[in-house]
């Protein structure tokens, strides 16, 4: 198992990985309790598009996707807000849109572009920029978590509360924002544009079963994927599973024991 | 002395014309009642106080001594998340942001007043219970236990009785008629049921046909006799 993590690739999915599911579950905690969690399927879709469209124009993937999915980003937010069509259906607009556009740019591009890996997330697609833009987002999710945790409770408690005692909320709808689009552009590549958004939201589930407080679903979400991430690695390395479906299942592993466990512990009672 | 002055205040969204015309004060040590028929743009209008929603035209005038982080606010529902992870004490402490300024953690001082508070209103024992467990009088409670740990001025409340019963509604009058009185904390009520019981404060603010006229309370209880 040891021997995995002598393939530079393995060490440069793992950092990924590992990096680019902390600040997904931190974000994620506000974006499931605020019910805006699938921005990020909706980002990931429009990043895939992104990603073909730059193999068909010639230019790096990475640096045409992660602008397109930041304004994304914004006016899903936006749009969202502006409650003329509901939230939920105008991301399943976009998403499909997204899909489509990508899978036919992948289509005129030719042979040369693996439609699976883009779909489906490949270790061997993880290169060292990757490494230091998810060390970046991570550091930058992180540090803003500690300092300013209070505030985005009371945020994601209570959004008319917070802006009503001068939290400029806009501020950190922003942040939020940029902090998915990155996580989802840059673990696309290793996770799949049909998979990355798993990581936005089973962490705060299992986190949700585990804690009755929101500092502590914090914690646990960051731990959780973490765990979650290395186990699916390590199986699917040992397995020769896919990564990224691999990691998913892994998840939802750990959110079926969890439910077992507890339903246990409540009936006992 | 007068804490916040309206003027010509006009109230909408686009060319929806909600509130055409509000003139009223708030002076200190009022408890003003908020009444109007629904849609008559009541919370419109104390979300323009909170700076929430920009007028359309008009001024609304904070006098000496008082900011927006001197105002404690309850909002009308929340639209929650039904396993929402939150303390009571979390959701307490949150009121004391206004007055953070850069400070990261919350202080013993802090700590302290979210307790004091917890206790003035009979719900100690709920600190650190999960908010979603509580019943809609017990959370209504907190609410304003939110409002009132940053020590407001002025407490504004948006139909603070709905969801709540006839005794919790009348428990929760006699505090806020308390806390006007002893703590001498202006009160901006707004209440969405006219029933005469509901208007407890020595004055109305009452829209009507999208004008919103100040009444002092017997004066406009008497226009009905």
């Amino acid at each position: 198992m040891i021997e995995m993590f002598s393939y530079p690739f393995m060490v440069r999915a793992l950092l990924v990985g590992v990096l680019i599911s902390i600040p997904a579950a931190l974000v994620g905690v506000s974006l499931v309790l605020r019910k805006n969690s699938m921005i990020g399927d909706g980002l990931s879709h429009i990043a895939f598009a992104a990603f073909a469209l730059a193999a068909v124009l010639g230019l790096t993937p990475l640096w045409f996707a992660l602008p397109v999915a930041i304004i994304a980003s914004f006016l899903i937010l936006k749009v969202g807000k502006s409650r003329k069509i509901y939230g939920d259906s105008l991301i399943a607009l976009f998403s499909t849109s997204a899909l489509a556009i990508g899978v036919i740019a992948i289509s005129v591009a030719g042979v040369n572009i693996d439609l699976n890996s883009y779909l489906f997330g490949s270790v061997l697609a993880v290169s060292g920029t990757e490494v230091i833009i998810s060390l970046i987002v991570a550091a930058i999710s992180v540090i803003l978590y500690l300092f300013l945790h209070h505030r985005i409770f009371a945020i994601t408690f209570d959004a008319d509360f917070a802006r009503a005692i001068g939290i400029k909320t806009n501020l950190y709808d922003i942040a939020f924002a940029v902090i998915c689009s990155l996580t989802v552009v840059v673990g696309m590549r290793l996770l799949g544009a049909l998979l990355i958004s798993s990581l936005i939201i089973f962490p705060t589930l299992i986190a949700m079963k585990l804690a009755r407080s929101f500092k502590w679903t914090v914690i646990i979400a960051a731990i959780e994927t973490v765990v979650a991430f290395v186990i699916g690695l390590i199986l699917s390395y040992v397995f020769s599973l896919p990564t990224g479906a691999t990691v998913v299942v892994t998840h939802l592993a750990i959110l079926i024991l969890v439910s077992i466990l507890l339903c246990g512990r409540t009936s006992k009672r | 002395m007068s804490l916040i002055s309206i003027h010509n205040l006009r109230l909408g969204f686009g060319k929806n014309v909600t509130i055409s015309e509000a003139n009223f004060e708030i002076s200190d040590g009022d408890f003003i009642c908020i009444v109007g028929a629904n849609g008559s743009g009541k919370t419109t209008l104390i979300k323009a106080i909170l700076g929430l929603v920009s007028p359309i035209s008009g001024t609304i005038r904070f006098g000496d001594g008082i900011t927006l982080t001197d105002i404690g606010y309850l909002p009308q529902e929340l639209n929650l998340e039904q396993n929402f992870p939150a303390l009571v004490s979390e959701v307490v402490l949150s009121g004391c942001l206004s007055k953070m300024h850069r400070r990261i953690c919350y202080n013993k001082l802090e700590q302290q007043k979210m307790q004091e508070v917890l206790r003035r209103l009979g719900i100690l024992k709920l600190k650190d219970v999960s908010f979603n467990e509580l019943s809609g009088g017990q959370k209504q409670k907190v609410l304003l236990a939110r409002a009132l740990v940053s020590e407001p001025k002025l407490l504004i409340l948006d139909e603070p009785s709905n969801n709540l019963d006839h005794e919790s509604r009348e428990g929760f009058y006699q505090i806020l008629t308390e806390l006007n009185r002893t703590k001498k904390i202006t009160i901006l009520m707004v209440t969405h049921d006219l029933d005469k019981k509901d208007l407890i404060g020595n004055k109305i603010v009452a829209i009507e046909g999208a004008e919103a006229k100040l009444f002092a309370t017997e004066k406009y209880l008497g226009r009905f006799k």
